[in-house]
């Protein structure tokens, strides 16, 4: 068996520069996980088919299973673990963790970012803008619904917070 | 409720903050340093003799350090001691296309996957059976050497009172067939497990499982090794939904395999084999008779099913008696006959889904007396009022309801629904439709039967003023950690937050049985409330000497224990450990909880019974478009009686979950195979497996009845499952009440709904469903007289001589 000779890319991971050598074949969520131990991102089918290795590539949500790692080279990934700040949550972590929109949280981190990719573009969604917006992730636990109430509530208490600074 | 500070509050659950930053580690986030990973190379065959397998070459491939074989690991192993049929690893033959042949550890998991494509295995096909039908028609060629007749695994024949003679005094006789197709737990994480050997002989599997005493069990078994070098530490898993209940084949080959290389070992599983791992939903064939007098009152009820196994045991007696035994707890049945069978067949292994071999029978209960009441000219709301078990009663076969909620829950959905003004009056394509069920807050037997504790808990405090808890009991996103944080923070009177809960560790933590039959939150909570109240009255005394207070005077809340007199005579929680730890030594309780016995004696009567049922009712309202067949539901009521919810939130998300779940079975989840293709699987894929997106999930609206039951921890009973039995039979009625089609099946698919209604345009029987049921050769009954007619719950088999002797 011949060894992989590795290929390097420069990346922004969570805000901050990155290197990263791995098999050229490795998707990004391969790379994610294996090669930068970011493990936050979860599979669920490596298909293309649950949503649930979603990650943000230069603010768009992607799966992660389907992007090869060597696209993303001077690109910018945001993964769950980029969300709290400082040791603080992120206002879609506060109402995820508060109102029980996750369970066994191994597709909360993709609910995560595709929520927050959606408040990044509309802050006020109603109901069945966030139902299209996370359209693509599966969740076996919640019937999505405290999912919808999680992210209505982040949205306004973030509106509050953009209009309190205004 | 009044007077508790925590419990029936919507808290945060302990684990929601390392849920929501994606720290918390699933089986496959573990890493370990020179792992080797697993392949397991499946059969391609539905049913065939393995004649060899040939691992020369790849064991010779570079990155490859270890190959097995059945050889490898010949003794059987099984979740039920009577179904000890699985191999891990198929030793002479092959029963479904995803049986595991042959294993593969290599240092990479490209190099394993290349091994596999060298392993030559010799297949002499045999005759496969892909449904209940073939395999009940076709008694030879044997998937298994075991079992009553031919591919019949289990036959059951249970009578209790003459039930002929009960339906003869009914006003109206209706019978009817149902059949409820297979459907899987499709948790979005796909099992994983790691294993660890050391040299002194210790072996660590982490593992995705609902049940690591189990797997404990398995593996000391299959691998010859003491249970007390064994540690399962059962990881939280990304769902379950009952999916991960077995002891696997995965699990015990990569325990061998890091025993053989000296390595850990870890095995992820593709999309595709949690397909074949399965252990879902038994596709049920119904037929049921019952007897009614006009105003509703049922004089008895005869009940056949027919489950289709699949390739192996697994829980599968257990679900066979489950299709049988929770008809008598929601409406009182006088008399009732059940007949089950489970035959096997060459498909992925059928076991506990959600509701386990509960939901089948539901439906069809619930569509038969849609019916049942349309003859009567009934409300089918009233019809079920009417009919209500009475609350701390025996039913027929023994079983012993406490609290009993279904009453409230039908008034409650009744009224929010608005039913009356839209039963029968909604506009053609638009209809409602009523159905009710029941669970069980876990089983009252154990599965090894034996007199010890299902769940056990220790309890540890600390003088800094900190709690922690140790139990078997496993997270799978129910949030069983936070039921055992919950109830010691109330009895301790500290933050739930102050606790550490330390869980499914077969070397840390007491035994608790796993997270199956909805049984946590009360065993569990029932050993934790215990442990709690030991440790609250070893820190009283010692509080109440200091304080020169009564010990039963002080009240233990906001982490500080007080004279319930004189709020300001106190002391800090931690101060009232230190001073126990002073006086005592180290503070620490212990807690277990055994359910109470069974009232049924006859063979059979140890699955049903239950420390409590839970009780649910709902209302579906559908659009049905007649052009296309295509069922939309809009919104779900639904009333749950829990008894006494512990965390009001987590409560109402397993209820939304369920019906989740329950709407998925009613209109799209099916297991597929290709029949006429070998018995392959249709749709081993998350794409092509529909479940409902956020397109498809309703509105639910939940109704919480708390009625506490005198068995569970502060009253609560389970929520985890029994949501999801009504839902199927609601939208099937709500279909007929939209458009006037009798869809006896499920899931409702679009097709079945056209099909339906062209036969309907025709003036033919405006239905979907099955049409016939297939002889069995049943067993003579064993007749139990019910508690009404003097019974003692014992069961008496009358053999066919005998009988021939009685005439």
């Amino acid at each position: 068996m011949i060894a992989d000779s590795k290929v390097k890319i420069a990346l922004s991971v969570n805000g901050e520069p990155a290197e990263v050598a791995f098999a050229p074949h490795k998707t990004l969520l391969e790379v994610l996980r294996e090669d930068l131990g970011l493990t936050g991102t979860k599979h669920g089918c490596e298909l293309g088919e649950c949503g649930t290795c979603t990650v943000l590539l230069d603010g768009t949500p992607v799966l992660s299973c389907l992007v090869l790692g060597l696209a993303c080279d001077g690109r910018a990934v945001r993964t769950v673990e980029g969300m709290a700040r400082n040791g603080q949550l992120h206002p879609l972590q506060e109402t995820f963790a508060d109102l029980g929109a996750a369970q066994c949280g191994y597709c909360t981190p993709a609910f995560l970012l595709a929520a927050e990719a959606l408040l990044a573009t509309n802050s006020n969604p109603s109901r069945d803008e966030i139902k299209d917006a996370l359209a693509g992730n599966l969740c076996r636990c919640t019937g999505y619904i405290k999912i919808y109430e999680a992210v209505e509530l982040a949205a306004e208490r973030m509106r509050k917070v953009v209009h309190g600074r205004a | 409720m009044a007077g508790h500070r925590i419990i029936g509050k919507a808290m945060r659950k302990v684990d929601a903050v390392a849920k929501v930053t994606g720290a918390t580690r699933f089986a496959d986030d573990l890493a370990f340093p020179r792992t080797l990973y697993c392949k397991l190379l499946r059969s391609t065959h539905p049913h065939a003799k393995i004649v060899s397998v040939d691992i020369t070459a790849a064991k010779q491939l570079a990155g490859v350090q270890a190959v097995l074989t059945g050889q490898d690991l010949p003794i059987p192993f099984g979740i039920l001691p009577v179904s000890q049929d699985e191999h891990a690893l198929c030793l002479d033959k092959v029963r479904f296309i995803g049986d595991p042949v042959a294993a593969v550890a290599a240092t990479t998991e490209e190099a394993a996957t290349a091994a596999l494509d060298l392993i030559k295995v010799v297949y002499e096909p045999l005759e496969a059976f892909d449904s209940a039908e073939a395999a009940v028609a076709h008694p030879e060629p044997r998937i298994h050497d075991y079992g009553d007749s031919g591919n019949l695994h289990k036959l059951i024949n249970l009578e209790f009172g003459d039930t002929d003679a009960g339906i003869g005094e009914a006003d109206l006789v209706r019978e009817d067939l149902f059949f409820f197709e297979g459907s899987t737990h499709l948790p979005m994480e796909q099992h994983a497990a790691v294993a660890m050997w050391s040299p002194d002989g210790k072996l660590t599997l982490w593992t995705s499982t609902q049940t690591p005493h189990y797997v404990h069990r398995a593996l000391a078994k299959v691998l010859e090794l003491p249970a007390a070098r064994i540690r399962v530490i059962a990881t939280p898993n990304g769902g379950g939904f009952g999916g991960k209940s077995d002891p696997f084949s995965h699990e015990i080959v990569v325990a061998k395999l890091a025993m053989v290389t000296g390595r850990p070992v870890k095995i992820t599983l593709t999309r595709e084999e949690v397909f074949y791992c399965h252990r879902g939903r038994h596709p049920t064939l119904m037929w049921v008779r019952t007897g009614v007098k006009r105003d509703g009152a049922i004089t008895g009820m005869h009940f056949r099913s027919l489950l289709d196994g699949g390739a192996y045991g697994s829980y599968g007696v257990a679900s066979t008696y489950y299709t049988g035994a929770l008809q008598t707890v929601t409406y009182n049945v006088p008399r009732y006959h059940f007949q089950g069978a489970r035959a096997f067949t060459n498909k992925a292994p059928c076991g506990p889904k959600r509701g386990h071999g509960t939901p089948q029978p539901r439906f069809a209960i619930e569509v038969h007396l849609d019916k049942i009441a349309e003859q009567l000219n009934l409300d089918p709301a009233e019809l079920r009022l009417r009919t209500l078990v009475p609350p701390n009663s025996l039913t027929a076969n023994y079983l012993r309801v406490g609290s009993m909620g279904l009453g409230k829950c039908i008034e409650k959905v009744v009224e929010g629904s608005r039913w009356k003004g839209k039963f029968r009056k909604l506009p053609q394509g638009r209809g409602v439709g009523l159905a009710c069920s029941s669970y069980i807050s876990g089983a009252g037997l154990p599965i090894y039967w034996n007199n010890m504790p299902h769940s056990g808990v220790q309890l540890k405090c600390d003088r800094g003023g900190g709690v922690t808890v140790f139990c078997g009991s496993t997270e799978i996103g129910q949030g069983s950690d936070s039921i055992l944080a919950y109830i010691v923070a109330e009895v301790l009177g500290i933050d739930p937050f102050d606790i550490a809960v330390v869980t499914a560790d077969t070397d840390l933590t007491p035994v608790d049985l796993g997270s199956y039959s909805s049984r946590v939150t009360l065993m569990s909570g029932n050993a934790a409330l215990q442990a709690a109240e030991r440790a609250r009255q070893i820190l009283a005394v010692h509080a109440a000497k200091k304080l020169e207070v009564p010990p039963q005077r002080l009240t233990f809340a906001e982490g500080r224990v007080f004279d319930g007199q004189d709020r300001k005579r106190g002391v800090s929680f931690a101060e009232a450990v230190q001073l126990a730890e002073a006086a005592e030594g180290t503070v620490g309780t212990v807690g277990s909880y055994t359910p109470p016995q069974g009232a049924g004696k006859y063979r059979g009567a140890g699955v049903g019974p239950s420390p409590a049922y839970s009780y649910s009712a709902c209302v579906a309202e559908v659009d049905v478009d007649p052009k296309t067949g295509i069922v939309r539901v809009p919104t779900i009521w639904i009333a749950h009686d829990v008894g006494q919810s512990i965390n009001s939130a987590s409560v109402i998300g397993q209820v939304e979950g369920s019906i989740y779940m329950g709407l998925g079975e009613a209109l799209m989840e099916e297991m597929a195979y290709r029949g006429n293709r070998n018995v392959v699987h249709k749709i081993p894929s998350l794409l092509e497996y529909k479940s409902p997106t956020t397109l498809e999930m309703c509105d639910v609206i939940t109704y919480l009845i708390e009625d506490p039951d005198a068995n569970g921890p502060f009253g609560a009973k389970e929520v985890g499952q029994g949501p999801l039995l009504p839902v199927m039979p609601a939208v099937a009625n709500a279909v007929y009440d939209a458009v006037g089609v009798r869809i006896d099946e499920v899931p409702i698919t679009p097709e079945k709904v056209w099909k339906a209604l062209r036969r309907k345009e025709k003036g033919e029987d405006a239905r979907y469903g099955p049409d016939s049921f297939p002889d069995i050769p049943w067993p003579e009954p064993t007749r139990v007289a019910p508690p009404w007619e003097g019974g003692d719950g014992k069961g008496v088999t009358i053999t066919a001589a005998a009988s021939e002797r009685q005439h």
